[in-house]
This record gives structure tokens, C-alpha cells and sequence, in this order.
């Protein structure tokens, strides 16, 4: 069964109502056991949790050092391109928005991927708006030429691909791939994607599972926070992690935990999610499966991802600038939404090695000809 | 040395070997090793960064630690083998310990595909040192194949809980003729004591010290338990007994 059969099969389950209904007898019992399944995962999420939050945080990291250490890895995103064709209500790219648009010359990203990894940063992210036309798959390949020279890890951030085209990907040098589903809530997904390609909600959510199929050695998927019930949305989000490392063994899943940023637009979330909850939501995520990454961008407050490090993170983004460039070419006109947290690299390294844990910028080697000769 | 374990040429007086996955600090990585007595080393290629010397961890090994990096990332044969050639031509020497994983969940080792690593690998001239899920017939490939080594888990890696797999342990180690390591699982120094009691070569231990409170008394504490273990291994453990030995209920009978 494929997990859009289950987002269907989910749609008859009343999962808000079972969410509100659960107690604290129930939050106890799925606490004193071993594992805990999708049911329990559900309990985890519930308002009747919220009460445990200290239990689930000292199981969580107990959890997180025993599988990962203590120990973060860093990477930061370069954006390449702005063009986009899409309308999301909720994105500072939408195609409706009057911004300054932009793309790199292969020079320019040389340029960037100099100033970047000189920081020492080994992992870099690529993103560009959703243009399959601007911001081709050749143009994305020409570029990671370059960047393989420079890192070790190159994730893309990109529309949504066929297999071959990833397998292109995979051998230009790309070894992974975040893809948000923003919302799994088909309604909701239909309202805040009224045009362009994106509207397509199964294509989108079977993304990874082409990645995988192409040979990407990493996934990394999410829901933004806000566009619709946060308890529900990170409900699927867990389970389509589950589902994609049942199904891929051998590639890393990780989850992101987005949450909806000030942008370009009048858009505003309609589901607010607290901090309380966000924490809820990553701990419940990090004692349902216990080997997943799960990464916290610089959308979060720098002192509030400080708190966050010793509670189930294993990735942060550092340095992150969402205009197109950002370091050697710098046009603010360009950004996606904004960063809270703007501390550059080598703060972030401090403040994560305060709480008593290694910053990485290394954890991957390329293992493609001609990538880069580190030694 | 009186009682030397053999591996690749070299005769190692120590016989806990440690790995460096999960430090909170590289600073520590120096003052542990120096306390667990360890000679051989594992770090992996995807951690070793030969452009950053504050980010490389190899830089941060005592001066005569043997280093046996690790192939941590493969997920088959081939990925194993390249990034063995990798780390030589990166000046990081023969030793490997090969870890082919198919499985991101359980962290188990895919005997097959490491079967076929050994091969080889040994072929070209590297000491290799397969990570495995206990088996004998597997164990008996890989010597054939050219493992310097053999070392199965005790438990999925990182998970402290012991020798689980002790009885296909106990029936490798009577059956293969060379260094039986019990690598990942071992949880605390009395587990790695227990391992060497039952006549294991060699302990390999990450998690237990690297995420210990205190990482270099952890260490220690393992190095003793090692050197226990060991020293009871070579004295002989007298045999369990149900029963008092003196009272003999079914041939009592035959007294002169």
C-alpha cells in the first residue's frame, strides 16, 4: 500500500477526536513501555500529554544520545534561484509576489561555495523556487559540479523530480533530498496551492519514495507548521517517516519541523503552534522512531534552538540566508521568508558545544569520481 | 609479550579497542584513549576532514594508536571497497573495519554484502576486520576469505545492552581459528569482562565510554575489565556446579 493510499484510509479515522479523547492514564501507559507504535505515537501528541512533557523529554534524550551521541551536524542552505510557478499562499517565492528575481551564474555559486566552505562547513543544502524551466535539471547539475569540489554532502531542495532525473542528480554528486509536503490535509492543501504544478498533493507526497528510488542516500521530509492542525500534521508526518523506512531501509529519514515564518504575502497561519507544542511534537516524533533525524532550521529563535539541542536534535542549519546567494551576492529584495536565528556559524558552534555537545560540519564522504579529494 | 593478541603484523598488548563516534569534545578523545590503554582505534571516513585540523578527528589520536577506520555509511560491497581506497590513499593505512548496513533503523550488518568486502579488500593487501551479526558459517567465509578478524555484535550497536548474542559467540569462538571481537552492545565494563572471560580476543566499545558521565574514568573502568576478564580467561574458570560436589545421589553406592 502506498502512503497516499493511507493519507486516504487516514481521512475515515476520527484522529482529532481520538487526539482530545485520550487521558493520562493513557500517556502513563504508553510511557511505561518499551517501544512505542503509531497508536501510542498518537497518545504522545494528544492535549492530555502536554502534562508529561518533562518525562518525554528525559526519555527523548536518553534516547537520542544512546543512537547519535551528543553530537549535531551542521549544514547550511544556498539558495541558487527564486523563479518560481507556483501560488502558495503562505511562500514569500509565490509567482503572485512583486520580488526581485534572481538566479546564479555557475560562477557566482563558485563564488558562494568559496566564502561557505571556507567557514569549514562541510554539508550544503540547495534550494531554488519551484521552475522547472528557470532552474532546470542541467542548470541544477552544472551547478553541483562545482559545488562537489567544495562539500562533502549535497541535499536538494528543489520541485518535485522523476527517478531519473534524481539519478541524474546522483551522479553529478547529490546525495540527498529534502522535500516538505506542507500540509497533509488534502483540503488544506488544495486552498494554500490554488495554481501551478504543486497542486498535484499525490505527486508531491511520492517525491521521496523517487528519490529513493534513484539512489539518494537521505530524505528528509516535513509539514509547515500553522497551515493546518499542528497534532494532526505531525501525526502524518511520523507515519509517512515510518512508512519510507519500512519501505528504505537503507536510507536515512529524517524529519524537518517547519514552522510558518513572516513573509512577502498577507497570508497568516490559522493553526498557530505554541512552543509547548512544537516541543511536544519533537519529542513525540523522536520516541515514535528513535533513529530518525530530525532537524531544526534557523526559522526557530536562537535561544529557543539552544533549548531544543538536548531534546532529539541531530541536524541545525547555521549561517542560513534565504535571499538568492546570500553571502557573496546579496540582495535582501530576494529572501523567502526570514531567519530568527542570525548568528553566524562560529556562535552557533559555541552555543551548541555550551550545552555539552559536539557541532560537526563532517558526516558524509562522497563516494562518486571526481568528487571532492579531501586529503 | 607474554600474552599478545596478533593481528596484522602487530602484537597489541591491549585488548580493548575503542571507537570515537559520539564525543561531545575531539579534546577528550586524547585523554580517553590514553585511559582506556587502546591501541587500535576506529574512526570513520565520513567523520575525517583533512582540510579542517581542529575538525579532523585522526589528528586528535595518541601518537602509536594504531588507526583501523571504519567504513560507517556503506550500505554494500561496493561502497565498502571504495571507501577503504579512500581512506588509504587519504594516508589512514590498512586497517578496516568493515560495516556494510542496509538497515537505518536496527544499525545490523548485511553478512553478505560484508562477505564479499573482506574478499576484496583482503585481496588487496589491507588488514580487514569485518563487523558482523554473529554466525558461524559466515564467520567461516570470512576467514576463508581473508579476515584478519572476525567481530560480531553483541547487540545492535549503540544500544548498551550486553552480550545478547553470547552463545553464537561462545560457538564462534571455539570453532573459528582466529580473533573473535565483540564489537557494539557492550554496555559496561562487567559485560566486556564477560566477553573476555568466555575467551573472546577483544572488546570494541564506543558508546558505553564516548557517552559515559564521565568518559575517561568510563575508560579506565573498561580497561580493567578487560584485563580481568582476560586474566580469568587464561586461569581457567572452574565449571558451574548445581550441586555439591561431595554428595555423589546416583553413585554413592560404589564405595570400596
Amino acid at each position: 500500500m502506498s502512503f497516499y493510499d493511507q493519507v486516504i484510509a487516514l481521512e475515515r479515522q476520527p484522529i482529532s477526536e481520538t487526539l482530545v479523547r485520550r487521558t493520562a492514564a493513557d500517556v502513563a501507559r504508553v510511557l511505561a513501555a518499551e517501544r512505542v507504535d503509531a497508536q501510542g505515537f498518537l497518545t504522545l501528541l494528544s492535549p492530555a500529554a502536554a502534562a508529561f512533557l518533562e518525562a518525554m523529554a528525559q526519555r527523548a534524550h536518553a534516547l537520542t544520545v544512546q543512537h547519535f551521541g551528543q553530537v549535531i551536524l551542521l549544514y547550511t542552505p544556498l539558495y541558487l534561484a527564486n523563479y518560481c510557478s507556483n501560488f502558495c499562499l503562505y511562500c514569500g517565492f509565490a509567482a503572485r509576489n512583486s520580488i526581485r528575481r534572481d538566479r546564479l551564474t555557475v560562477a557566482e555559486v563558485e563564488e558562494e561555495a568559496r566564502l561557505i566552505s571556507a567557514i569549514g562547513l562541510r554539508h550544503l543544502l540547495i534550494l531554488t523556487g519551484e521552475s522547472r524551466k528557470k532552474s532546470s535539471v542541467e542548470y541544477l547539475a552544472d551547478c553541483v559540479a562545482v559545488l562537489r569540489r567544495y562539500f562533502t554532502s549535497i541535499v536538494v531542495e528543489v520541485y518535485p523530480l522523476e527517478t531519473a532525473e534524481y539519478a541524474q542528480l546522483v551522479a553529478a554528486g547529490v546525495d540527498g533530498l529534502t522535500l516538505y509536503q506542507e500540509t497533509y490535509d488534502r483540503a488544506v492543501y488544495d486552498v494554500v496551492h490554488p495554481k501551478g504544478p504543486k497542486r498535484d498533493y499525490r505527486y508531491r507526497l511520492e517525491t521521496p519514495e523517487r528519490g529513493a528510488d534513484g539512489g539518494l542516500r537521505s530524505v528528509n521530509i516535513g509539514a509547515l507548521l500553522g497551515l493546518a492542525e499542528g497534532r494532526r500534521e505531525a501525526f502524518l508526518t511520523g507515519l509517512h517517516a515510518d512508512y519510507l523506512q519500512r519501505r528504505y531501509p537503507d536510507v536515512e529519514v529524517s524529519i524537518s519541523l517547519p514552522r510558518i515564518r513572516p513573509h512577502e504575502g498577507i497570508f497568516q497561519p490559522e493553526h498557530t503552534v505554541t512552543d509547548r507544542e512544537f516541543v511536544q511534537i519533537l519529542l513525540a516524533m523522536r520516541l515514535f522512531l528513535p533513529r530518525a533525524g530530525i532537524v531544526i532550521s534557523t526559522r526557530e529563535r536562537a535561544e529557543f534552538r539552544d533549548h531544543l539541542i538536548p531534546l532529539g536534535v541531530t541536524k541545525m542549519s547555521a549561517g542560513s540566508h534565504t535571499e538568492v546567494g546570500g553571502r557573496a551576492h546579496r540582495d535582501a529584495a530576494t529572501g523567502q521568508f526570514e531567519i530568527s536565528d542570525t548568528r553566524d556559524v562560529a556562535e552557533i558552534k559555541r552555543a551548541i558545544e555550551a550545552r555539552g555537545y559536539k557541532a560537526i560540519f563532517k558526516d558524509w564522504h562522497p563516494l562518486v569520481e571526481g568528487a571532492m579529494v579531501n586529503g | 609479550m607474554d600474552d599478545a593478541l596478533s593481528i596484522g603484523g602487530y602484537d597489541l598488548a591491549s585488548r580493548l579497542f575503542v571507537g570515537t563516534g559520539k564525543f561531545t569534545s575531539y579534546d577528550l578523545i586524547p585523554q580517553t584513549i590514553l585511559a582506556s590503554g587502546a591501541q587500535v582505534v576506529t574512526v570513520a571516513l565520513r567523520r575525517m576532514d583533512f582540510d579542517s585540523p581542529q575538525e579532523n578527528m585522526v589528528d586528535y589520536l595518541p601518537k602509536g594508536a594504531i588507526l583501523m577506520t571504519n567504513t560507517s555509511g556503506a550500505r554494500n560491497a561496493t561502497e565498502a571497497v571504495r571507501i577503504a581506497r579512500l581512506a588509504r590513499a587519504a594516508g589512514c593505512g590498512d586497517w578496516i573495519k568493515i560495516e556494510v548496513i542496509g538497515d537505518h533503523k536496527y544499525l545490523l550488518p548485511d553478512n553478505y554484502e560484508t562477505i564479499k568486502a573482506t574478499e576484496e579488500l583482503a585481496a588487496e593487501g589491507f588488514v580487514v576486520l569485518p563487523y558482523m551479526s554473529p554466525d558461524l558459517m559466515v564467520a567461516r567465509k570470512l576467514v576463508a576469505v581473508g579476515a584478519a578478524a572476525v567481530m560480531p555484535l553483541g547487540a545492535p550497536i549503540g544500544s548498551n545492552r550486553g552480550l545478547r548474542t553470547k552463545e553464537l559467540v561462545r560457538i564462534m569462538i571455539e570453532e573459528i581459528e582466529r580473533p573473535i571481537i565483540v564489537d557494539a552492545g557492550i554496555g559496561r565494563p562487567s559485560e566486556a569482562a564477560e566477553a573476555m572471560e568466555m575467551g573472546c580476543a577483544a572488546v570494541l566499545v564506543n558508546t558505553a565510554i564516548a557517552t559515559a558521565r564521565d568518559p575517561i574514568g568510563m575508560a579506565r573502568a573498561f580497561a580493567l575489565a578487560v584485563e580481568a576478564g582476560r586474566q580469568a580467561y587464561r586461569a581457567g574458570i572452574g565449571p558451574v556446579q548445581d550441586y555439591a560436589v561431595a554428595s555423589s545421589p546416583l553413585t554413592g553406592f560404589l564405595r570400596d
